[in-house]
């Protein structure tokens, strides 16, 4: 994705095109020799749909996901290239086109399905896939030098990009074999056992530097928001400050006096303005004077009083949506030696990807195009092409780097806007989100109260637990909320919902974040009643799950648990899962009992997570999700007054800033053969509770509300 | 109106509105687009360039303050990420999502081009003011450490 991606991008998608209704899929069904070879140069041919290859032996591996940080675009094609055996230093790697039947896969790890980029599932979606299709374009190359030498196919070897008969000594290399080789009618699915041997791996499980690095040190890797079109205007838009409420502009004529203000668009839920440069835009955004009619359910939204509602929902008797469930949770809980019970709390909070959203459309009579980054690159597709009526093929959607994603951008509401206003204008459109706009139109994790209750049994066993989650934003509520891996007999795991008509979304690991502070809290909690090392306590409860076992161990291992702390400092301990993925943490605090500042100086963590296909990157990843879960931690709030967010920009809601990063960030990957993981998000959810479970060792208090902010560590402090 | 400066070495003429900001004619009039919108108010960082050697926010700078002045951009910064920072970032990787990783890199190099060595405690104080929200803090951190003394 360098800055001839748009021309590269154009004639791919020539290729595809000319395809038709013909299925590309590298399967058993075979390649669609005859649509690759046309208009191909005889020194670059498409080998399949995910490969091409130059007579210089340059590489082209098409990368199927979004690339929002995670370093998935580099990771994939290293799948890729390991069964096609290319040598990785003549890799190039270009987004592939928007075609899900080709490049998508289903949730569980099917070819087709979605692009979309969530959840961690990139390389643990593609991975067999990949291994299959590079092991494919190897065997085109293969059966192609095999047919040119005359010999059995299977007397070939490769190694890093060439091609050797080891009987006859002949040798070629994979750019010379562009001159000759023929796309066959079809390529059979590769037995596994044809697959590489991992022992024999090169580049899965080994070190390599990102492919997207050296573009984003010197400015040059392309954001939807640095592309320019020819007549290409600007939009900005004053959006609902209430969700559901309709705009009246009031002073019309003034902002379409403003010198170099094109026009103004009227959308449902704001008004846009289209100017000749960018500062003109932003000028009469900041000036419009809009009334804003209705009375949508989010106006009666006050957020300091929904943890109110939620315990008084809680106390209804009848049972929200059921997580999980064994035993008899109502006939052994009340029959329990000791009952120990506790609520969390975690408020709202914003995304705050440091790319406020923005995209780019043209939107013409039959056809569209748009430039975004996006991590729903075919729902971008789908949502805009239903929005103008217009079919899937019809819009062509260039996809940029994602300045952070975090799951605001699998939405297309921004997408819709720009094109909504290009339309408008029958002009290519840049729409630019303020800071501001990006977080009072934000879509926040939502917040929730956890009310936890634990059952004791006489020989001070858990013999009972219940967790019910009561927020809003319903399916982001239940998330992580189980605990399959702590075997107590009896467990009754719900979520009960309100709708206060406010926007809600996926936040990096969804609700693991707020249910793991809670869960894991409350077994430090349990453990301190029952006097047990909480570090003990979870190796008890996970006793039969050695995998899970080993993570524990393992971090504990790394930070010596029980071994002395300096002086007025204290450890907590968590264990997580998230996209399949089991992750241990240990953090090492001091707190400042005059400002109610925790300082987090040492993090250790431990991860397990299957087969981890490029190691070096799966620690950063790690890394970055619990430096970003630890902003959460101490931070960050979004609060609504009548419907209205509080916040406005980084000055009202702060996120981490180096000087609060954590002092050293120690990371063990567990060796596995196991399936691969999601590793993007495993990092952040246990780090509320490792920072509480470390304050409650170093005071004897208990923070059970995130964000830990220095108001609340004073007044726990002091309580 | 009219405004003349030099710009990653070379001098250029703009012709823009009398409100015209430094931030946008970089990304939008000149299309040099390493320099990123992450604020608006001076918060974040990801629009630092600098003007005449000195760390300056493009984002809350008019291009009438540019005026006459040196202003070097990521893009100025070497023609080949030659720059002892950009070596150290990519030898670090360092960048995640990449979106501040510009600003960062500037608000680096003018401390460098200050006082080539710096300790852990200045390096933090200085770069501060840049906002990264993947999580590349330690790798910033080290990156400069790495640098120290080669610029």
């Amino acid at each position: 994705m360098e800055k001839q991606i748009e021309s590269q991008g154009l004639s791919r998608r020539k290729f595809l095109k000319v395809g038709g209704g013909i299925t590309f899929l590298v399967t058993a069904v075979g390649l669609p020799a005859l649509v690759f070879k046309r208009g191909e140069l005889a020194e670059s041919k498409q080998i399949s749909a995910w490969v091409h290859l130059s007579s210089d032996g340059t590489v082209t591996i098409y990368n199927p996901a979004s690339e929002m940080g995670q370093g998935t675009m580099t990771a994939l094609a290293a799948i890729f290239a390991e069964e096609m055996d290319a040598d990785w230093s003549k890799v190039k790697i270009e987004d592939a086109p928007v075609e899900p039947d080709i490049y998508g896969i289903g949730w569980g790890g099917e070819r087709g399905g979605s692009m979309l980029t969530v959840g961690s599932r990139s390389v643990s979606g593609h991975y067999n896939n990949l291994r299959q299709s590079g092991a494919q374009a190897r065997y085109v190359l293969l059966s192609a030098v095999a047919e040119k030498w005359g010999v059995d196919r299977k007397e070939l070897k490769t190694d890093s990009g060439v091609v050797f008969h080891p009987k006859s000594n002949k040798k070629i290399t994979y750019g010379e074999i562009v001159e000759f080789v023929k796309i066959p009618e079809s390529v059979p699915e590769i037995p596994d056992s044809d697959l590489k041997n991992p022992k024999d791996f090169k580049l899965i499980g080994r070190d390599y530097q990102r492919y997207d690095v050296p573009f984003k040190v010197d400015g040059s890797a392309i954001y939807s928001g640095d592309i320019h079109l020819p007549g290409m205007v600007y939009a900005a838009i004053v959006r609902s400050p209430v969700n559901g409420t309709q705009p009246e502009l009031k002073n019309e004529s003034s902002i379409r006096g403003i010198k170099g203000v094109l026009n103004l668009v009227s959308l449902k839920h704001g008004i846009g303005v289209v100017a000749g440069n960018m500062e003109t835009a932003l000028k009469a955004k900041a000036i419009m004077e809009i009334t804003w009619n209705g009375d949508p359910k989010a106006k009666s939204h006050n957020s300091q009083d929904a943890y109110e509602e939620y315990e008084a929902l809680s106390k209804s008797s009848k049972t929200g949506s059921i997580v999980a469930q064994s035993g008899d949770l109502n006939r052994e809980l009340p029959k329990a030696q000791k009952t120990i019970r506790a609520d969390y709390k975690n408020d709202y909070i914003y995304h705050a990807q440091m790319e406020p959203l923005n995209a780019v459309a043209h939107v013409k009579a039959d056809s569209a195009e748009v430039w975004v980054g996006t991590q729903a690159t075919d729902g971008t597709r789908n949502d805009v092409a239903n929005h103008l009526g217009l079919d899937f093929k019809s819009v062509n959607l260039h996809t940029c780097y994602l300045g952070g994603g975090f799951g605001r951008r699998s939405m297309t509401d921004f997408v819709i806007e720009a094109v909504d206003i290009s339309k408008a204008v029958n002009l290519p459109v840049k729409l630019q989100w303020t800071r501001e706009d990006d977080l009072q139109y934000g879509a926040f994790r939502p917040i929730s109260l956890q009310k936890l209750e634990a059952g004791i049994d006489q020989n001070g066993n858990i013999n009972s637990w219940k967790h019910v989650v009561i927020g809003t934003g319903g399916g982001l509520l239940g998330s992580g909320a189980d605990i399959p891996f702590y075997d107590i007999p009896n467990k009754l795991i719900e979520v009960r919902n309100i709708d206060h008509g406010v926007r809600t979304k996926h936040w990096r690991a969804v609700g693991h974040g707020p249910n793991k502070f809670a869960i894991e809290t409350f077994v430090d909690e349990i453990a301190l009643e029952q006097k047990k090392d909480p570090y003990q306590l979870r190796r008890e409860l996970m006793k039969n799950h050695p995998r899970e076992l080993a993570v524990l161990d393992k971090v504990a291992d790394m930070a010596q648990w029980g071994s002395p702390v300096p002086e007025g400092r204290a450890r907590g301990i968590a264990f997580a899962e998230r996209s399949g993925s089991l992750a241990a943490g240990i953090c090492e605090i001091s707190v400042d009992r005059s400002t109610g500042k925790i300082k987090v100086h040492k993090i250790w963590g431990s991860l397990d997570g299957g087969v981890v296909v490029h190691p070096a990157n799966a620690k950063y990843q790690m890394e970055g999700s619990l430096v970003m879960g630890l902003s959460s931690v101490l931070f960050e709030s979004i609060t609504f007054k009548e419907g209205q967010v509080e916040q406005s920009n980084f000055y009202d809601y702060p996120i981490l800033r180096m000087e609060d990063a954590p002092e050293e960030i120690m990371l063990e990957i567990i060796s596995s053969t196991e399936k691969p993981t999601g590793i993007g998000e495993a990092g952040l959810p246990f780090m509320g509770a490792i920072i509480s479970n470390a304050f409650a060792a170093l005071t004897g208090k208990r923070l059970r509300h995130m964000p830990f902010t220095p108001e609340k560590v004073l007044e726990v402090l002091s309580s | 109106m009219q405004y003349s400066f030099i710009l990653n070495g070379k001098p250029v003429q703009v012709t823009a509105e009398e409100d015209a900001n430094l931030l946008w004619t970089l990304r939008e009039r000149l299309k040099l687009t390493g320099t990123k919108f992450g604020c608006g108010v001076s918060l974040c960082g990801s629009c630092t360039v600098h003007i005449d050697g000195k760390p300056v926010k493009s984002c809350i700078t008019s291009l009438s303050q540019a005026e006459g002045k040196k202003v070097t951009t990521i893009e100025g910064l070497s023609d080949d990420r030659s720059h002892p920072l950009q070596v150290a970032w990519i030898e670090e990787q360092v960048p995640q999502c990449g979106y501040c990783q510009s600003g960062q890199i500037m608000q680096a190099a003018a401390l460098l081009a200050e006082n080539p060595n710096p300790n852990r405690e200045e390096i933090i104080k200085h770069m501060n003011g840049v906002l990264c929200r993947c999580g590349t803090y330690l790798r910033i951190l080290k990156a400069i450490e790495k640098s120290t003394q080669k610029v």
